[in-house]
């Protein structure tokens, strides 16, 4: 139930993406992103999703998890294409009963606006899919670095996401547990109305925060005998290098936002 | 040659304020009372005591995580004190703690064991290459890519042991490394500390409740009340039987069974000091022969004669044909149990036993409805726990109110059942099953004084917060909230584990008694990974493996051929072991030895005493 949720996952790989430098893939999703916004027609919305799904390909990670990195976010998608689909006008009249009308236009929009939606959370999970998180946070302490001058933590603030990362899987094997053991004695978690359930919450949380809390206690104790003493003087196992493949990817990208505007301008 | 020398070391801890008593000054607990000791290199010391006996606070005053209240410690001469040397002190004496998982910074394995040389500067390629060195000292080379949280418990520790010795420590101290593992994790990871310590010539200091992890140790070291009260060879140490438990710990099971029998028949040339189970089958075979006893006299008797097991004939527990699979048109998709069937009558105490994946949990989930299963049918006192949900569901719910009654009937306790405490008091912890069965205030207060007295949850603690209690105590409240719903059946997933002795002892006791006291009207199912715990109370042991119930016997026929106990990678009690061995000597010993005592007994009668 809890453990189907696949976001911030990463599937180790030897792939060339997997082996790009974080601090690219990460300027490269975020230009991914600026791209998908860029695109102005179904023909550019299309070469941009044929893009992230020729990484996915690349990097042997199963199109399974696609729909799974979807799921989640679904409500939000049909929301959205909902409220596209009622609310523009534009083009024929499609349909039109009562008080509702569709019209070409609405579901152009619509069908538009779920597919890139769909495209950025694809495009955006690879980068985790892909990048350990401990590279990922050592690429975000790294872009950030400049900000150091302004005294602002930035190394704290990566220890603090890998710690995260490292947990979650352990905190929510832990939830799973508590929830059993107080239904265990008869707790109720799912009935009643939303004032009951968060009622019923109780007994799981307090559990979770204290134990949570134990954990950190004894992690501290253990980061510290392994002589951590905050981000002054530390080295990496995995130096980060830009490598031929990250300026192939850079290229790729260049390359298909060519083909994008090209596709804009001309169709 | 020391690595380490501790001069006269006391520590105190400085208790949390009460506010109004805000002027009464500082108060202090002293943990830890003048202790000398020194550490050889190259030694292997085993550090015993009770809960609360300071042996945790003494690790971590071994590399300056504490600092001494009086007194020195002195690493390779530094002394821990010395703020600009302290991180040379922590290279040289590494810490593994108990808990795997809280050990752990990354979720990758090579990462996580490369986080101390990352912490101390070493140049990239260096750490390369001595990461990779640790992690094939300790096997977990081929597993450097792997999440820690898909590991097992003994591979965990032994990933925060390769992070250790990437430091290349000089000492590596051990605080209960195998308290929350299984027998195999436990195995695992004392070989790996007796390797290092052979040979890289690595100092361990091993702190365990574990008297057999002891006994192979160069040198044991008792501690109680913040004070090191016993010192010397592990055979030393543990031939004191009655010293040692006055400590409130235990001694190897062949320790105690010679010492018994030495009080029981007169022979001089009977060795006292035995502490490992070759010793002592090379001992008793000497007695034999001194005795004249014949070769390959006694013939293991079979189940029918030892024991009748009283059968009530009502049911209690029914599986028909159960099978889980969880995530099923996954990947992932995995058998956990496998057409389970058996029945259990009203009033028998039952042991279920597996290595760890063998499906136990998975099983004991089913009793009281926590899983559903995919097919097959369970019957809780002839009823069918799953019928109402095919008629009707209950309006909103997921789960038919049927099986809330099935959770009051069959009441289960968690391992680590003392992480579900949630109330302000242990009283009110107690309540939160009774009230959920919808009782009234004065029949829940009739039943939370009930179960605290039938756990030892004294009255005195009832007003206080759980949080305030030591583990075994928390432990006890725990196993009360359950009891207090006064289940027909009782299931508890290894109720003492990670307790010291003592506390070990307490919990079982009380179970027992409660199962006596119940007169045959409770029915108890006791998981556990350890043998010596079950066959001292259950009447029949369920064998899991592989998903399915291997054999579901009489307690004493479950020992009649340690082979195939052995083949399904479960650990046999010391004194099982004992007689397998005797019995390849050519004395089969005539009553089994499962449990101490019947070991005993079974000497007695081919000595004819």
């Amino acid at each position: 139930m809890l453990s189907d949720i696949t976001i911030g996952q990463y599937f180790p790989g030897e792939s060339p993406v997997h082996k790009m430098d974080a601090r690219v893939k990460i300027i490269m999703s975020f230009a991914y992103v600026a791209l998908l916004f860029t695109c102005q027609n179904f023909f550019a919305l299309a070469a941009a999703a044929v893009f992230a799904f020729l990484l996915y390909f690349i990097a042997h990670i199963s199109i399974r998890l696609i729909f799974k990195s979807v799921k989640p976010i679904l409500p939000l998608i049909i929301f959205t294409g909902l409220l596209n689909l009622f609310f523009i006008k534009g083009g024929e009249i499609l349909f039109h009963r009562a008080f509702i009308t569709i019209y070409e236009d609405g579901v152009k929009t619509s069908v538009f606006m779920m597919v890139r939606v769909i495209a950025l959370i694809v495009g955006m999970s690879l980068l985790t899919y892909t990048t350990s998180p401990v590279m990922l946070t050592d690429a975000i302490e790294s872009l950030l670095s400049p900000l150091k001058r302004l005294r602002f933590p930035v190394h704290e603030l990566a220890m603090m996401m890998t710690i995260a990362l490292r947990f979650i899987p352990t905190l929510i094997e832990e939830t799973e547990k508590i929830m059993s053991a107080q239904k265990a004695r008869g707790a109720q978690l799912d009935t009643g109305g939303i004032k009951a359930k968060a009622k019923a919450l109780v007994p799981v949380l307090v559990p979770l925060f204290i134990s949570a809390f134990k954990r950190a206690n004894e992690l501290a104790t253990a980061m510290e005998c392994r002589c951590y003493r905050g981000g002054t003087g530390r080295t990496r196992l995995k130096q980060p290098r830009v490598s031929g493949v990250d300026f192939l990817g850079a290229g790729v990208l260049l390359l298909v936002l060519g083909v994008i505007v090209a596709l804009n301008i001309l169709l | 040659m020391n690595i380490i020398e501790i001069e006269n070391l006391s520590y105190e801890y400085v208790l949390p304020q009460d506010s109004d008593a805000a002027d009464s000054g500082e108060k202090r607990l002293r943990v830890l009372n003048g202790i000398n000791l020194s550490f050889e290199r190259g030694t292997f010391t085993a550090v015993l005591g009770a809960n609360g006996s300071g042996k945790s606070t003494l690790a971590k005053l071994l590399n300056g995580i504490l600092i001494p209240t009086a007194g020195k410690v002195f690493v390779n001469g530094i002394d821990t004190a010395d703020e600009r040397r302290v991180y040379d002190v922590r290279q040289s004496v590494g810490m593994v703690f108990q808990n795997p998982d809280n050990q752990i910074v990354s979720a990758v394995v090579e990462e996580d064991v490369a986080f101390a040389l990352e912490n101390l500067g070493v140049a990239p390629s260096d750490i390369r290459a001595r990461i990779d060195e640790a992690m094939r000292t300790v096997d977990i080379y081929h597993l450097r890519k792997s999440a820690p949280h898909l590991l097992s418990g003994g591979q965990k520790q032994r990933v925060a042991i390769a992070g250790v010795i990437a430091m290349a420590p000089g000492c590596i101290v051990l605080d209960e490394p195998t308290a929350m593992l299984d027998p195999a994790g436990r195995a695992e990871v004392l070989s790996t500390a007796r390797r290092l310590c052979r040979e890289q010539g690595i100092t361990i200091i091993y702190i365990t409740h574990y008297m057999e992890e002891a006994a192979t140790a160069d040198r044991v070291v008792v501690m109680s009340r913040g004070s090191v009260v016993m010192d010397g060879k592990p055979a030393g140490v543990f031939s004191q039987v009655e010293r040692v438990r006055a400590l409130e710990l235990d001694v190897p099971q062949v320790t105690e069974l010679i010492h018994s029998l030495k009080g029981q028949i007169k022979d001089d040339k009977l060795s006292g000091i035995i502490i490992t189970e070759e010793a002592c089958a090379d001992e008793l075979t000497a007695l034999f022969e001194r005795r004249g006893v014949p070769k390959n006299r006694g013939v293991l008797k079979k189940a029918a004669e030892i024991s009748a097991v009283n059968k009530s004939g009502i049911s209690a527990v029914e599986f028909s044909h159960v099978s889980h699979i969880y995530g099923t048109g996954t990947p992932y998709q995995h058998t956990a149990i496998d057409d389970i069937s058996f029945t259990i009558d009203e009033g028998e105490f039952i042991g279920i036993i597996g290595h760890t994946g063998s499906g136990k949990s998975t099983l004991i989930q089913h009793i009281n409805g926590l899983l559903k299963p995919s097919s097959g049918e369970i019957r809780l006192f002839s009823k069918n726990i799953w019928e109402k949900d095919k008629k009707k569901r209950g309006k909103g719910a997921k789960e038919p109110p049927a099986l809330q009654t099935v959770r009051f009937t069959a009441g289960l306790v968690f391992q680590y059942s003392e992480y579900q405490l949630f109330e302000e008091t242990v009283y009110k912890d107690i309540a939160f099953g009774p009230k959920n069965m919808g009782l009234t205030e004065k029949e829940i207060k009739q039943r939370v004084l009930q179960a605290a007295d039938a756990m030892g949850v004294e009255r005195s603690w009832l007003e206080r917060s759980p949080f305030d209690l030591s583990g075994g105590e928390k432990r006890r409240v725990a196993l009360a909230g359950v009891i207090a719903m006064q289940p027909r059946v009782l299931i508890l997933d290894e109720p003492a584990a990670g307790l010291d002795p003592h506390g070990r002892e307490s919990i079982l006791e009380h179970i027992n008694r409660l199962h006596k006291d119940a007169d045959g009207k409770l029915t108890i199912l006791l998981i556990s990974h350890s043998m010596e715990d079950i066959v001292r109370f259950a009447g029949r042991i369920i064998v899991m493996n592989g998903g399915k119930v291997a054999f579901f016997e009489p307690t004493p026929n479950v020992f009649s051929d340690a082979g195939r106990l052995t083949d399904m990678k479960l650990s046999l009690p010391q004194t099982a072991r004992l007689a397998e061995r005797l019995r390849k000597a050519g004395y089969p010993l005539p009553g089994g030895a499962y449990t101490v005592s019947s070991a005993l007994d079974s000497i007695k009668s081919l000595l004819g005493v």
